[in-house]
C-alpha cells in the first residue's frame, strides 16, 4: 500500500506492506535511525518519537496510521550540528550513558514539556514512566528535564 | 517482533465500518489507536488477515454532553479523556481512570473503545465505565443496540459485541460534585492492575478480580443498607473469582480488595505512583 | 589549574542526542552489502530429547534461504566450559542443541531469510518434535540428582568450593547468640536497552568481520575463533556502540558464532538482532545464589564468627555464574573484622537460563548475605543495626589488609564511610520519625537500612591486572588514544581524553578515542570488574608520560638544547627552554617528520577494594505491604574521582539497579521450567516512578595501585544500594515482629511476612 506523510519537515510517501511499523519504516526506509527498538511489548520508549507533535512509541503505530501526518525525530528536533534545548540539557545534565534509551527519551521529554511547562519532579517521572533507562537511575535524566523547563519555554516548546 | 501480514482497510465513516465488518467476519479486527490490538498482533496471539481502521473516522472522535450524560465517542483518546474539562468536571473517575492508563504515548494513542472491546480484567476504563453504570452503543447492520457496562463484559477477554458489530460510543451519567475515590494496586507506575477498586454513589468495581471488571455486590448491598465504608469493604471479596500470577495469589487479592475498597469508599485515589 | 577532578562534559553525547549511536544494528558497511537476516528457533520445554525436526515447511516460505539445525553444525567444536579443572569438563554445549535441549530458549534450529520481515514468519513453520524430560528448577533437585542435565556428567554439580566436611562444628562456640537463616539472592535479568546482535562478513581473504556489541573485543574475537575453531588471526572483531552491558557483554555467545558460520556457509553477509522476548530468556541473567547464613557473637555487640553456604543457580550450561561464589566467598566478610569465619559454595546445573556476570558478579551477594546476617544479630541482641557495623568494622588502614579469605585490601578507612553516610541520612532524625510512627500505629511505617561495604574491582583473571593504551599526536595538534578498555556508557572517550590533555596539554574536544576494534587494537581486557580507569586510564596516563618524554628528546634535536633545560608548558602543548621563553616548539610540530606516538602497557600490583556505605529509607503501606523507596543516601569511595559526573553517574545507575533488586525485579520460572518474565511487560525493570532522586555524599580515600589513585566506582551501587533497600523495607515492619523478607520484597511477600509474625507473636 502507499502511505504520504512527512518526517522532520519533509514530504515521504512509499509502498509499503501493510504491516510496517512506523519504527521500521524511520530506520529501514528513511535512514533515520536514532530510534531503537528496545522491546516487544510497548514498554520501553525507545522508539517514541513525536506524530503531530506527540509522543508515541513508533513500534506500535503502523505506517498506515501515520499517514497525512507530521513524525518527528530526534534528529529533527535541531537543525544539523545544533542541540534543541532538551537535548542540550541531557548533556549538561550527563542524563545519558550508554545511549541507547535517549532519542526516545528526549522526545517523551520534549512531549512532556510541550503538555506541562513547569512540572515538578513527581511530575517529570510520572511523565517519563514509558521510558526505561538501564544506565542512569533516572537521576540525571529527571535533572535534564528540570532544567530544560527552567530555560526559555517557547524555545523548549518550539 | 512484527505482525503477521494482514490487509488493511481504512474506513472513512461509521456505516463504513459496519459494511466492511459485515464484509471480512470474524477474519477482520477493528484498529482504532491500536494500542491493544498491535501488541497482541506482535505477539502473534492475534493475527486477524483484516485490519479495519477506524482511526480516520472522525464521527467517532470526542465528547459531547446532554441534559444528564456525557456521550464519549469510541476514538476518543485517553489523553483527551483526561485532559477534558468537560469530563473533569462531570465525571472525574473517569477522566482519573483514563490519566492513569499505560504511559504517555500510550495515553497518546489508545482509545476507550480500543480498551473497552478489549476487555482485559486488569485495565482502568472497564473498571472505571462499570463503576460509573456507563452504557455502551453498539453499531451493526440492522442498527444500533444500548448494552450497561454491567453486562457488555462477558468472560476473559470476552464482551457481548457481535462480530459484525462496532462499538461506537460510551455514555456515561453526568455527575459534578459527587464524591467518588479510584484505587489502582501497582508494582509499577504503568503496569496493569494487580487489584483495583473505584467507586462512586454506592456502586463499587473492580478490576482483576475475576475474568471481567465485576461489581462488589455484597459491599454495594452493605452500604445500601447503612453500613459504614469500613464494613462494607470487608464484602468487597465475596463473588470475586481472583486470578493468580506472579504478582499476587487469590487471598492476597482479596485482602487488597478490602484494603483499596475501603479507601475507594473513602474517596481517596491513587496517584500515578502511590499503591 | 588541572582538568583532573573536573565536571567535564561529555564529548561523545551530541551525536548520542541527535542522530542517535550507531548500534550494531544500525552498522552500515560496505562488507554488509546484501546482508540476509538470521532468526533463532528456540525450545518451547525446558527439558527434552529432540526428535525429529521438520523445516520442509519454512524452506519454502517467502524469502528463506536456508534452515540450518544442529546437525548442519556437527562439525564445529563442542564448547568448553570456561575454567576446566575448576568447571565440570564434561558440561560441554553446541552452538545449535542436539540430543537434548536444556532451557527454555535453548536454540534449535536457524531460519535465514532475506529480508527483516520473514524471518518470524517462518520460524513459525519449523516444526520440532520433543519428549519432554522432567525439569530441574529447584536447587535441592539440583543437588539430589534424581534428573540429570548432563547424562554423560552424571551430576548436576558444576563446582565445588570448599566442602561441608570441612566446616568446623565448633565455630559458634562461646558465641552468647547465634543466628541462621536460609535467604535468597534471587536471579535477575541484566537487561540491558539493547539486546544482543551481531553483523558478519567473511572476506575473499577469508577471514571474518564481525560486528558484536561487547565489553572487550579482543575477548570477544578468542571466543568467537574458539567456537568456529579458527585461528584467532582470521577473525576480526569490531565494537560498535554498545547499548548497555552490565557484566552479560562479555565474550561471544553461541548465537553470535552461529550468525558468522551462517555468514560464511552462504557466501554473504548475515545479521541478526533478538527480539526482547528472546534476550530475557537466552541472554545470561544474574545472581541466582541461595544463602545459609550463621552469625555470632556477644550480646554487647562483638560478632565472633560468621559462615556462608552458598548453592549457586547456574542455570543450563555452566558459564560466569558457575564461577561467582568464589568471589563471593573471596568477599565474604566484607569490611568487617571477624575472628573466626567460613564460607563455602557449591554450583550446580538447572534447566534455566544459563547464568553470567551482572553488574557486581559475585561481590553484591557477598555483603547482600553479610549485611542481612548483621541485622538479623543486630535483632536478635537488640541493639541498633548501625551501632552494631560500627563496632565491628576494620579499623582505617593504609598498608595493605589481608583477610582470611585471602583478599588484600588496598586502603579503607570504613568506619568514616558509616559516619558520613549516617550524617548525611540525619540517622538519627529518621530513627526519631520512625519512632513516632510506630507510636501513633501509623499504617505507612518508616523503615531505615544500613549497609556497609568493601568490594573488590580490577580484579583480572590471575596475575597481576595490565592494560595497553597508545597515544600520538598529530601535526595538526589533535590526538588519538587507543585502548584495551570498552565503553558502553561509562564515556571513556571524555575520561580518557581528560588524562591525556592533563599530560599533553591538548584540550579535550581535540581528542579521538577508539577502542573496540582488534586489527587496530589487537589487545585489550575490556570493560567489566570496574577495571578500567584504574588500568586503562592508568595506561593512558603513563602513555602520555612517555609520550611527552621521547618528545622531549625530539624537543632537545630540534632546539638544540639539552633535554633537561627544557621545560613543557601545558598551556601550549610546546616545549621551552628553560630562560628562553622564545625557544619552543609545539607538540604537534614534532610529529611532522616523524609519528610521535608511544604504546605502553600499565600494570597493577592488584586489584583495589572500593568501599562504602548505603542508607535506604523505605516506607510501607502496612494494609497493602507495599513498599515505596523514598530515600537512598550513600557514600561510595573509589578513590581519588577523576569525573564527578561520570562517577555520580555510575553510582546513580548502579543504586537504581541495586534497588531495584531489592524490592522489584525477579526472574521466575514455573516449575516445570517455563519463564513467567520472558518479556518488560512481565519483568519488572526498574522505572523512574519507583525511585526517588539519589543523594550521594563524597569520600575519597586514595590508593597507591595506579598513580591517579583511582579504584573502581562501576559496581558500588548493585553491591551498596541492594541490601540497605532490602534492610530498610524488613525494618519498616521489624517492630511487628518481621526479622527478613526475601528478594524481591513484592507487596505480597511484605504482606505475608507481617500476617507471619503476627501470627507468631498470637501464638507465643
Amino acid at each position: 500500500m502507499r502511505v504520504e506523510f512527512t518526517v522532520n519537515g519533509e514530504p515521504r510517501s512509499a509502498d509499503v506492506e501493510p504491516r510496517t511499523l512506523l519504527v521500521h519504516f524511520l530506520r529501514e526506509q528513511c535512514g533515520l535511525r536514532a530510534a531503537n527498538i528496545g522491546c516487544d511489548t510497548t514498554s520501553c520508549g525507545a522508539c517514541t518519537v513525536l506524530l503531530d507533535g506527540e509522543s508515541v512509541k513508533s513500534c506500535t503505530v503502523l505506517v498506515a496510521q501515520a499517514a497525512g501526518q507530521e513524525v518527528t525525530t530526534a534528529e529533527g528536533l535541531a537543525p544539523p550540528g545544533e542541540l534543541h534545548p532538551v537535548q542540550r540539557a541531557f548533556r549538561a545534565e550527563h542524563g545519558l550513558q550508554c545511549g541507547f534509551c535517549t532519542p526516545g527519551m528526549v522526545m517523551a521529554s520534549v512531549s512532556l514539556l510541550a503538555e506541562n511547562p513547569h512540572p515538578t519532579e513527581q511530575q517529570v517521572r510520572e511523565g517519563l514512566e514509558g521510558n526505561l533507562c538501564r544506565c542512569t537511575g533516572y537521576h540525571n535524566i529527571v535533572r535534564a528535564v528540570l532544567t530544560a523547563a527552567a530555560s526559555d519555554p517557547a524555545e523548549v516548546t518550539a | 517482533m512484527i505482525p503477521a501480514s494482514f490487509d488493511y482497510v481504512a474506513a472513512d465513516s461509521t456505516s463504513d465500518a459496519i459494511g466492511l465488518l459485515a464484509e471480512h467476519g470474524d477474519d477482520a479486527k477493528v484498529l482504532a489507536g491500536g494500542h491493544s490490538l498491535l501488541p497482541m498482533m506482535k505477539l502473534r496471539l492475534a493475527q486477524p488477515s483484516v485490519l479495519i481502521d477506524i482511526g480516520r473516522v472522525f464521527e467517532l472522535a470526542g465528547i459531547t454532553a446532554t441534559a444528564d450524560e456525557l456521550i464519549i465517542g469510541a476514538t476518543t483518546r485517553h489523553a483527551a479523556l483526561a485532559s477534558s474539562e468537560l469530563v473533569r468536571a462531570d465525571a472525574p473517575l473517569l477522566a482519573h481512570a483514563a490519566s492513569l492508563v499505560g504511559d504517555p504515548q500510550i495515553r497518546h494513542r489508545g482509545t476507550i473503545g480500543g480498551s473497552l472491546a478489549h476487555a482485559d480484567p486488569a485495565a482502568d476504563l472497564p473498571m472505571a465505565v462499570v463503576a460509573l453504570g456507563g452504557t455502551l452503543t453498539l453499531s451493526g447492520p440492522s442498527g444500533s443496540r444500548q448494552v450497561p457496562a454491567d453486562e457488555f463484559f462477558l468472560g476473559y477477554f470476552e464482551t457481548a459485541l457481535a462480530e459484525d458489530e462496532l462499538l461506537t460510543s460510551v455514555r456515561v451519567p453526568r455527575r459534578p460534585g459527587v464524591p467518588w475515590g479510584y484505587q489502582k494496586f501497582v508494582r509499577r507506575a504503568n503496569d496493569w492492575a494487580i487489584v483495583g477498586a473505584a467507586a462512586i454513589a454506592g456502586r463499587v468495581a473492580l478490576a482483576n478480580m475475576g475474568p471481567m471488571p465485576l461489581r462488589a455486590r455484597a459491599a454495594e448491598d452493605a452500604l445500601a443498607g447503612g453500613a459504614s465504608a469500613a464494613e462494607a469493604a470487608r464484602l468487597a471479596a465475596e463473588g470475586t473469582s481472583a486470578p493468580e500470577d506472579i504478582h499476587a495469589d487469590r487471598a492476597y487479592r482479596e485482602h487488597l480488595a478490602r484494603v483499596l475498597t475501603e479507601r475507594a469508599l473513602e474517596h481517596r485515589s491513587s496517584a500515578a505512583h502511590a499503591g | 589549574m588541572s582538568i583532573l577532578g573536573t565536571r567535564v562534559l561529555r564529548t561523545e553525547d551530541p551525536r548520542f542526542l541527535t542522530t542517535g549511536g550507531v548500534y550494531t544494528e544500525d552498522v552500515t558497511d560496505e562488507l554488509l552489502t546484501g546482508a540476509c537476516h538470521v532468526f533463532f528457533v528456540r525450545s518451547p520445554v525446558a527439558h527434552a530429547q529432540i526428535g525429529r525436526i521438520d523445516t520442509s515447511a519454512a524452506l519454502g516460505a517467502p524469502g528463506v534461504l536456508a534452515v540450518y539445525t544442529g546437525a548442519d553444525l556437527a562439525g564445529l567444536p563442542a564448547i568448553d566450559v570456561m575454567m576446566p579443572g575448576l568447571l565440570n569438563e564434561r558440561m560441554r554445549r553446541r552452538l545449535l542443541a542436539t540430543g537434548k535441549v536444556r532451557f527454555v530458549g535453548d536454540p534449535v534450529a536457524v531460519v535465514v531469510t532475506e529480508h527483516l520481515y520473514q524471518g518470524e514468519d517462518a520460524v513459525e513453520l519449523v516444526d520440532v518434535d520433543y519428549d519432554p524430560l522432567p525439569a530441574v528448577v529447584d536447587l535441592d533437585d539440583a543437588l539430589h540428582g534424581e534428573v540429570i542435565l548432563f547424562d554423560e556428567a552424571g551430576t548436576n554439580v558444576v563446582a565445588e568450593f570448599g566442602n561441608e566436611a570441612s566446616l568446623k562444628p565448633d565455630l559458634f562456640d562461646g558465641c552468647e547468640a547465634v543466628v541462621t537463616a536460609t535467604i535468597i539472592n534471587q536471579r535477575v535479568a541484566p537487561a540491558p536497552m539493547e539486546a544482543r546482535a551481531a553483523a558478519a562478513a567473511w572476506g575473499e581473504d577469508g577471514r571474518l568481520t564481525a560486528w558484536i556489541p561487547n565489553q572487550g573485543a579482543q575477548g570477544t574475537r578468542e571466543d568467537l575463533a574458539k567456537l568456529l575453531g579458527v585461528e584467532e588471526a582470521q577473525v576480526r572483531v569490531i565494537t560498535p556502540d554498545v547499548g548497555g552491558a552490565f557484566g552479560a557483554k562479555f565474550g561471544a555467545d553461541p548465537e553470535h558464532a552461529v550468525v558468522a558460520w551462517v555468514a560464511r556457509q552462504l557466501g554473504r553477509p548475515a545479521r541478526w538482532t533478538e527480539s526482547r522476548f528472546e534476550n530475557l530468556i537466552a541472554m545470561t541473567h544474574g545472581r541466582g545464589q541461595r544463602h545459609t547464613i550463621t552469625i555470632g557473637g556477644s550480646r554487647d555487640g562483638d560478632v565472633q564468627a560468621y559462615r556462608l553456604q552458598i548453592v549457586q543457580d547456574g542455570g543450563a550450561y555452566p558459564k560466569i555464574g558457575a564461577v561467582l561464589p568464589f568471589l563471593t566467598i573471596l568477599m565474604a566478610v566484607g569490611p568487617y573484622q571477624i575472628p573466626k569465619a567460613e564460607a563455602i559454595g557449591v554450583s550446580v546445573v538447572t534447566n534455566t537460563t544459563p547464568v553470567g556476570a551482572y553488574r557486581g558478579a559475585g561481590r553484591p551477594e557477598a555483603t547482600a548475605a553479610l549485611e542481612r546476617a548483621f541485622d538479623l544479630f543486630a535483632a536478635e541482641i537488640g541493639m541498633d543495626p548501625a551501632e552494631v557495623r560500627r563496632r565491628n568494622l576494620l579499623p582505617p588502614f593504609t598498608e595493605p589488609h589481608q583477610t582470611a579469605f585471602g583478599a588484600l585490601y588496598d586502603s579503607g578507612d570504613y568506619a568514616a564511610a558509616l559516619d558520613k553516610a549516617l550524617d548525611s541520612a540525619g540517622y538519627a532524625e529518621l530513627r526519631a520519625e520512625q519512632a513516632r510512627r510506630r507510636a501513633s500505629g501509623d499504617p505507612h511505617q518508616l523503615g531505615i537500612g544500613v549497609s556497609c561495604y568493601v568490594e573488590i574491582t580490577g580484579g583480572g583473571d590471575g596475575g597481576p591486572p595490565k592494560e595497553n593504551a597508545t597515544v600520538e599526536v598529530h601535526p595538526d595538534g589533535t590526538a588519538t588514544i587507543l585502548t584495551g578498555t570498552s565503553p558502553h556508557g561509562q564515556g571513556h572517550s571524555t575520561a580518557w581524553a581528560m588524562i591525556a590533555s592533563e599530560e599533553l596539554g591538548i584540550p579535550v574536544e581535540n581528542f579521538t578515542v577508539r577502542w573496540g576494534d582488534t586489527d587496530l587494537i589487537p589487545e585489550g581486557g575490556g570493560t567489566g570488574g570496574s577495571r578500567s580507569l584504574q588500568q586503562g586510564g592508568a595506561a593512558v596516563q603513563q602513555a602520555s608520560r612517555e609520550l611527552i618524554d621521547v618528545a622531549r628528546e625530539r624537543a632537545a634535536a630540534a632546539l638544540e638544547a639539552s633535554a633537561d633545560d627544557l621545560r613543557f608548558n601545558t598551556d601550549r602543548a610546546a616545549f621551552e627552554v628553560a630562560g628562553d621563553p622564545e625557544a619552543s616548539v609545539r607538540l604537534a610540530d614534532l610529529a611532522k617528520e616523524e609519528r610521535l606516538f608511544v604504546h605502553t602497557i600499565f600494570t597493577a600490583p592488584g586489584a583495589t577494594f572500593p568501599f562504602g556505605t548505603h542508607v535506604a529509607v523505605a516506607e510501607v503501606d502496612t494494609q497493602t505491604g507495599k513498599a515505596t523507596l523514598r530515600r537512598v543516601i550513600t557514600v561510595d569511595d573509589a578513590g581519588i574521582v577523576l569525573n564527578p559526573l561520570l562517577a555520580e553517574g555510575q553510582r546513580h545507575g548502579g543504586i537504581a539497579q541495586g534497588a531495584a533488586q531489592a524490592f522489584l525485579e525477579e526472574v521466575v520460572y514455573d516449575a516445570d521450567g517455563n519463564p513467567l518474565t520472558a518479556s518488560f511487560a512481565d519483568y519488572p525493570i526498574v522505572s523512574a516512578t519507583e525511585l526517588p532522586s539519589f543523594e550521594l555524599a563524597s569520600m575519597e580515600t586514595p590508593t597507591s595501585y595506579n598513580p591517579l589513585g583511582v579504584k573502581g566506582i562501576g559496581e558500588a551501587g548493585t553491591i551498596g544500594a541492594t541490601p540497605a533497600v532490602q534492610s530498610a523495607i524488613v525494618d519498616a515492619v521489624g517492630h511487628l515482629g518481621v526479622r527478613h523478607i526475601d528478594m524481591p520484597a513484592t507487596p505480597m511477600r511484605i504482606w505475608r511476612a507481617m500476617q507471619a509474625a503476627n501470627d507468631g507473636l498470637e501464638g507465643a
